[in-house]
């Protein structure tokens, strides 16, 4: 019975990611008959190469690329600093800073676009990365997740050990709290690099389609730039299919840095 | 988040640790003296200096540490934040926005009568329950079959978590097609059931439905994942005893999961609600082509598709600004009320 109704859910999870892949197999024409197509095609390389050149696709995934890598690595990194002062430094107003930094996970991303998409064509940013990396480049989710984890996993006679031996700041950070902060490191290096590859709201806003990430070329491709259906669904798999393999091979290690941040959190 | 921060002002970072083991004599080479919680704010100063003395830059390390996070939040947080608030009070258009002409609270009073605004706040919540509700229920369910032991468990649990994988754009594009009126799938299983084709883009209800479709495929799993893991701080004992008095799975969800994940629960449904608030992508691209009116007579526009609409389709940027803070202020009224209910619940039933 618990069997039976995994397999209903499995097969609900993925059957649209199946589809995209069979509706993106065949010709536009196929996707305008009945009964739809439940089997794969044989046009799959030739969608995939319009909507690699018509939409952009092959730059999108490029930019998205160098995108979710910076968010990722820029979060990580400030977000592990910042997380081992909260949990093992002592500082003035620190409690009232921590609060601060877990506030701002509920401000809504709508509350910030009007002024940001003002500074950014005041810089002349539009369609330019950086107007996509900056804003995202801190996180007070990752933050607090690597204070969660560096309260517990790294035991503070450690630092103390390194400072006696005369380590000053950096060289701690280095040799100390990196080493045992890789594991939470990792995950929220994975947590974000999928976030920022499926971000929305803001990308849409700050870039066109000249220079799209591939959730902006995604958008284009939706709103009848391409008409054919078949061409959308192989951009669609094109934009979610190395998300998908990263999910292939990391699965366990996403599923256990989600659960481990909702306990925490 | 709201601890009394008025008897501890200096909380110790590992309180559960530390208080475990308080009773025990201390260690007996206790290096330098650990400051403990308590003691007026004039003690600790001196205190902090007696730790920190011997170290010249010690104590503007931490902030070191902490200015990447809040130079980068101040201007792309916090900067934004507040200058939206002032920007709703101008009248800005996206042509000109340097030109900011002050109007007062024209733009909020504006709302109020605007008969768009009103239908997305409308549309806002009702897929926010359409799609809150269900989500959360199987969410539920699912994380009570996966906290059994079954074969297979971590393959189920990356499964459910794939639709969180794609991202909101794919998910909308593919429900698009399956949801088609003529040769969409969901129509042609309604066919072979015997139901009538549904129109469902243009139907009021129905396309509130597919939209929130879109929704709890996509975030069900996580959900579940979340569920899963306050799952594993619930004693086993409590599953083994009702199984013992012969419950079954059923009744061992109604009288152990869900009455051990009331605070988790809680807390989902304040993210979901959050997350409810800010739909934007699904109405956007369930549309297809028309643009961000959120279908032909606005059925299923949210509210911030209608800032949208208002920003960067209609370039009133100040109009733009006040819906956003509305959006905001309508969270923080809602959290105020669940924090109400909440006092008043725990004041009858102590």
């Amino acid at each position: 019975m618990t069997y039976a109704v995994l397999v209903v859910v499995t097969v609900l999870s993925l059957f649209p990611l199946v589809w995209t892949a069979i509706a993106a197999s065949g010709t536009g024409g196929r996707l305008a008959r009945t009964p739809p197509p439940v089997w794969f095609g044989g046009d799959l390389v030739e969608n995939v190469r319009v909507a690699w050149t018509d939409a952009h696709m092959g730059v999108a995934l490029l930019n998205t690329f160098v995108v979710a890598s910076t968010v990722a690595a820029g979060t990580v990194l400030f977000s592990t600093l910042a997380g081992f002062a909260f949990a093992k430094l002592r500082f003035r107003f620190r409690n009232a800073l921590l609060l601060l930094v877990i506030g701002t996970m509920t401000v809504p991303p709508q509350l910030s676009v009007v002024p940001l998409f003002m500074l950014v064509a005041e810089l002349s940013w539009v369609d330019r990365l950086q107007s996509v990396v900056l804003p995202a480049l801190v996180s007070g989710f990752g933050v607090f997740f690597m204070r969660q984890y560096l309260v517990r996993a790294l035991p503070t006679e450690l630092i103390e050990a390194a400072r006696a031996d005369g380590a000053g700041g950096l060289r701690v950070v280095w040799h100390v709290v990196f080493p045992a902060a890789r594991p939470a490191m990792a995950v929220l290096a994975m947590l974000t690099f999928v976030m920022a590859w499926n971000d929305f709201f803001w990308p849409v806003i700050a870039l066109t389609q000249s220079n799209p990430t591939v959730q902006v070329a995604l958008t284009g491709l939706g709103r009848g730039y391409v008409p054919d259906q078949a061409v959308i669904m192989a951009g669609a798999l094109l934009g979610t299919l190395p998300l998908l393999l990263v999910f292939v091979v990391f699965g366990r290690q996403i599923v256990g840095g989600i659960m481990q941040g909702a306990v925490k959190g | 988040m709201t601890g009394d921060t008025t008897t501890t002002p200096l909380p110790d970072d590992t309180p559960a640790r530390a208080r475990a083991t308080a009773p025990a004599p201390p260690p007996a080479p206790a290096s330098p003296p650990v400051p403990r919680a308590g003691g007026a704010p004039g003690r600790r100063r001196t205190r902090r200096r007696t730790r920190r003395g011997a170290r010249g830059g010690a104590r503007w390390g931490p902030y070191a540490h902490i200015a990447p996070f809040f130079v980068l939040f101040g201007a792309f947080g916090l900067f934004p934040l507040l200058f939206t608030g002032w920007a709703s009070l101008h009248r800005v258009e996206l042509t000109a926005p340097t030109d900011m002409e002050w109007v007062g609270l024209r733009n909020y009073a504006r709302l109020l009568t605007d008969e768009f605004f009103l239908n997305a706040l409308r549309n806002t919540v009702t897929i926010g329950i359409l799609s809150t509700v269900p989500q959360l229920l199987m969410a539920l369910g699912i994380a009570h079959l996966l906290h059994h032991r079954l074969r297979g468990s971590t393959f189920f649990r990356v499964v459910v978590l794939t639709p969180y994988a794609t991202s909101v754009a794919a998910a909308t594009l593919v429900f698009v097609l399956l949801f088609g009126r003529d040769f969409g799938f969901v129509n042609w299983v309604l066919g072979v059931v015997g139901a009538g084709p549904v129109d469902w883009q243009n139907g009021r209800w129905t396309s509130r439905i597919a939209v929130s479709t879109i929704v709890v495929w996509r975030w069900t799993g996580y959900n579940a994942l979340i569920y899963l893991a306050a799952l594993q701080a619930v004693p086993d004992e409590l599953y083994e005893s009702a199984a013992l008095d012969g419950a079954s799975r059923w009744r061992q969800f109604v009288h152990v999961t869900v009455p051990s994940l009331r605070p988790t629960i809680l807390f989902t449904v304040v993210v979901s609600t959050i997350g409810a608030t800010q739909l934007f992508g699904e109405p956007l691209l369930f549309n297809g082509s028309a643009g961000a009116t959120g279908g032909s007579e606005h059925q299923f526009q949210t509210l911030g598709l209608y800032l949208y609409e208002q920003g960067w389709v209609d370039l009133h940027l100040g109009r733009a600004s006040a819906i956003a803070w509305a959006m905001f202020l309508i969270l923080l009224l809602l959290g105020a009320a669940v924090a109400l209910v909440g006092a008043y619940r725990r004041r009858r039933t102590p």
